[in-house]
């Protein structure tokens, strides 16, 4: 950040820049509210089983549920190890 | 038909119990029969801000564990006598409020009064649980600051799916914002978040705005509600909030900055 922006920032005040970042805490902490309660040991088991057969990172896996006005959506991702690391 | 109004905040020193005291004042001179609860079990503060401290004999708990009627426990407020408190016990035991006590004392009480106010704890404790959960209608206190922002957002949260109304699919509780301890020159001068950027993010009705004010610690000092003080800023703020919450048309005041050029250059208040 230049000194100009620093000045600039300063005479604006902080209060948008608090307006910004509760927008986008509050928006992702709605989202997580309405997940159904469970999804975290549905993500644990499904680490488990995973790892019998591929040996992935703790955080390789995630699960994101999704809401809309008519379907609600469980997306899974799981990044596999890279070829060369692979080691099982 | 009674009305139970649940004065939430989550996060602790915003203004609940100055609310819960000025409201169910408010309430009361506007000629309804109001009781008010101190749920803040083991630091019981209501009680002081009535300045009916030294009036405390019998407790909420005590009520609850029938250890005494609620007759015994409620004390008549002397300014007003259509307001009645029901002062928070001191003891540390956490279990000491049970929902069904809660909810037996909330059903005798509903046969006399018009309203209840319910002063919540801060956090989201049993307290906190138990003074939200009977309600019909929140008043949300919030400061234009982001901590309380993001703790009123909680607590709405809670209000939706952990309250009575939720859990038997009832029509939800009816949700109301009150800004307190705001001030329009720092929101002019982009310090604070002004009213409009708090119901960007939390998208409640505005109640009022409570504006930052010496007339609330004169009125802790005294142990009156500050709604009785009829001549400053906090105490018509609220009188304002009262009449609209009672279906008055009122325009909001106390939003917009209306110092004059010397005040403002001698920093007056």
């Amino acid at each position: 950040m230049s000194l100009l922006d620093y000045f600039r920032i300063s005479k604006v005040g902080t209060a948008s820049l608090a307006k910004e970042r509760l927008q986008i805490l509050v928006a992702h902490e709605r989202s997580y509210r309405n997940q159904p309660s469970y999804l975290p040991q549905l993500q644990k088991e499904l680490l488990e089983v995973i790892r019998k057969y591929i040996n992935v990172e703790q955080d390789a896996i995630s699960v994101n549920f999704e809401q809309d006005e008519n379907q609600e959506t469980l997306e899974v991702n799981i990044v596999l190890p890279d070829l060369n690391t692979k080691n099982t | 038909m009674a009305r139970i109004i649940v004065v939430t905040s989550g996060k602790g020193g915003v203004g609940k119990t100055t609310t819960s005291a000025a409201i169910a004042m408010g309430l009361a001179k506007k000629g309804h029969k109001t009781a008010v609860i101190d749920f803040d079990v083991g630091l019981r503060n209501l009680d002081l801000i009535m300045g009916c401290e030294r009036r405390v004999v019998y407790d909420f708990v005590n009520v609850i564990n029938q250890e005494a009627s609620l007759n015994q426990a409620l004390i008549r407020d002397k300014n007003c006598n259509l307001l009645y408190i029901l002062p928070a016990s001191q003891t540390r035991d956490k279990d000491a409020l049970s929902q069904e006590g809660v909810g037996r004392v909330l059903d005798e009480l509903k046969k006399d009064f018009k309203y209840i106010v319910c002063d919540s704890p801060a956090g989201i404790e049993k307290g906190a649980h138990l003074a939200m959960y009977f309600a019909d209608d929140a008043f949300v206190v919030t400061n234009p600051e982001v901590s309380s922002v993001r703790d009123s957002d909680r607590m709405l949260g809670i209000l939706a799916s952990k309250s009575r109304r939720a859990e038997q699919n009832e029509e939800p509780i009816k949700e109301y914002l009150l800004l307190t301890r705001y001030s329009p020159e720092r929101v002019k001068l982009g310090e604070m978040l002004s009213v409009d950027d708090v119901q960007d993010i939390l998208s409640l009705h505005l109640l009022g705005v409570i504006p930052e004010s010496k007339s609330v610690l004169n009125a802790s000092n005294s142990g009156t509600p500050v709604i009785l003080d009829e001549k400053s800023d906090a105490g018509q703020a609220y009188a304002d909030i009262v009449a609209r919450y009672l279906g008055e048309n009122r325009p909001h005041r106390f939003i917009d900055d209306k110092k004059g050029f010397f005040s403002k250059l001698f920093g007056s208040k």
